[in-house]
């Protein structure tokens, strides 16, 4: 990975972006790799069919971390629909398009979780 | 004498390097610095070549018709039997069960003895140092027919809580089922000492070798054990083949694990019997060519020798643990007391998930470890959840240990 990039990643994995929960989020869903024991959960609240606000907690390694940090940025205000055609690739490219395929699964994690909750509109333990 | 063996031989990695193919290939423009081998070990040329020359040159089925190659492929494969019988110093070649790995082995004992043998009330004790492959197949057992698996605990320190050993033992413990070298924290343990208290009640010992039987110098007849079960991919064999050592009697009396061919002995369509040990416990066309393969990765280590393997080892791990004990922000498990220990370090960086310590490590071309370790109950035990983890061979170097804490260093300062 350059230096520029992990910067960026590591600036966002130390001071994460739109952390904590949505004590009256409409969705919220939580998802870990059991391999690895990361586990992210996302708060949601719609309004006007946008996704009006997302704080995201969890644990895991800077790359989870960090990917789900830069989603939420990357989201926040978008219309519902525009969030569900969200590829994994727009994900990789926030990311600055040079993480490792090993490292996929982590930085993937984040966008799975964002869908789940919007197409299964699960409640989180 | 065993002293003066230790002296006079030394074991040069940079020379064995030369033997493993994979070592001239780079990592992210690197030179490999391989410290993965309790996952599994990498494989040297002749066991390479054995592979090659087996499906250019001998391929057939064995056991089937009378020409030649047939002929050579049987003898390779039994040949193969014998290797792995006196590397362990079983009393004959038919004591040897060729299976897929260590988990399979063990599968096998559960299916083919014990789901004959066990009954409600029935007792077998594990440790917690298990590795899942050896607690999994025994809860299968549990569930099916009501027996109870006790477990001994582990200290601080990483070692077994002997003392708790002789309170968890009974006329109704059937079976004793222990790791011999923990894949976790390096720790082997006292095989011998825990046969001989099994077998003051009566019960079977299995010994899992997975992770000693690289390292060391085994003798089934030493230890006593009924059964010892190993994984070939982790002593230079190729993957896909594993073996179970048992006592004949034993194994006589067994059924079968798989039913169908080369395993019987005359079929009708009313009643088989079974074919002689081992073929009884080798259904269908085996993996002839991991066999022959493991053969010669037997045929190596025996070279290069078991008491120089493992001296080399032990002066990586004390090398490496004082090298990682002067930075306060690398915790290392287990290592506490002076018992005797494989290569194997399992440790965390504080502040720093071990996957990404695992994932820059690999950018500089270094190979470790990072996760469970397939022994979530001891990782819980010992409040680790997960960890990185650096295991040695014979093949590495104190050089290697020098970059590989040089690059630790750095990724500890990335994070600051």
């Amino acid at each position: 990975m350059e230096s520029d990039n992990l910067e960026f990643i590591l600036d966002h994995f130390k001071n994460p972006r739109n952390y904590g929960t949505i004590e009256d989020a409409d969705f919220s869903y939580e998802e870990g790799i059991p391999s690895c024991g990361d586990v992210i959960r996302l708060d949601l609240r719609i309004k006007n069919n946008k996704l009006d606000d997302i704080k995201f907690s969890g644990t895991g390694c800077a790359i989870s971390q960090a990917s789900v940090s830069i989603l939420t940025e990357s989201v926040e205000g978008m219309e519902v629909s525009k969030v569900l055609s969200f590829t994994d690739n727009d994900m990789l490219e926030a990311l600055g398009g040079q993480v490792s395929p090993i490292r996929f699964k982590c930085a993937l994690l984040g966008l799975t979780v964002l869908k789940k909750a919007l197409i299964e509109k699960k409640s989180a333990p | 004498m065993e002293k003066l063996i230790k002296s006079a031989t030394v074991l040069d990695p940079h020379l064995i390097k030369n033997d493993f193919p994979v070592f001239k290939r780079r990592v992210n423009g690197k030179p490999l610095i391989y410290l993965d081998n309790a996952a599994t070990s990498q494989k040297p040329e002749s066991v390479i070549n054995s592979i090659d020359n087996y499906y250019r040159n001998h391929n057939s089925n064995i056991h089937r018709g009378v020409h030649t190659l047939s002929y050579e492929s049987t003898v390779m494969y039994e040949e193969a039997h014998k290797k792995v019988a006196e590397f362990i110093g079983a009393e004959d070649w038919r004591n040897i069960i060729f299976t897929r790995n260590a988990t399979e082995s063990i599968n096998l004992l559960a299916y083919g003895w014990g789901l004959h043998n066990l009954k409600e009330g029935d007792e077998i004790l594990i440790t917690i140092m298990e590795h899942h492959s050896n607690i999994v197949p025994w809860q299968m057992l549990r569930d099916l027919k009501g027996i109870k698996i006790n477990v001994l605990g582990v200290d601080e320190k990483g070692n077994l809580k002997l003392d708790d050993l002789p309170g968890l033992l009974s006329e109704r413990t059937k079976l004793v089922s222990v790791i011999h070298a923990s894949n976790v924290l390096g720790t082997v343990n006292p095989v011998k000492y825990i046969t001989q208290e099994a077998k003051k009640v009566g019960a079977l010992v299995l010994i899992d070798a997975a992770q000693s039987i690289p390292h060391l110098s085994i003798d089934v007849n030493d230890i006593g054990c009924d059964f010892l079960v190993a994984s070939g991919h982790k002593m230079l064999g190729p993957t896909g083949i594993g073996f179970i050592y048992g006592r004949t009697e034993l194994l006589q009396d067994m059924e079968p694990f798989m039913y169908g061919g080369d395993m019987i002995e005359k079929v009708t369509i009313e009643k088989t019997t079974w074919n002689e040990l081992p073929w009884k416990f080798e259904a269908g066309t085996p993996n002839i060519v991991g066999g022959i393969g493991l053969g010669v990765a037997v045929d190596y280590l025996q070279n290069i020798g078991l008491t120089n393997i493992y001296n080399h080892e032990e002066e990586l791990l004390v090398y490496a643990l004082e090298k990682m004990a002067e930075y306060d922000w690398i915790k290392i498990y287990g290592h506490k007391s002076d018992s005797q220990s494989v290569g194997v370090i399992s440790f965390n960086i504080e502040g720093i998930h071990p996957h990404d310590v695992a994932g820059m490590l690999d950018e500089q071309g270094i190979a470790v470890r990072s996760g469970h370790h397939c022994a979530q109950p001891l990782m819980r035990e010992l409040s680790m959840d997960f960890a990185a983890r650096v295991s040695f061979y014979l093949y590495n170097t104190k050089e290697e240990i020098d970059l590989c804490i040089e690059t630790l260093k750095k990724i500890k300062k990335l994070f600051e």
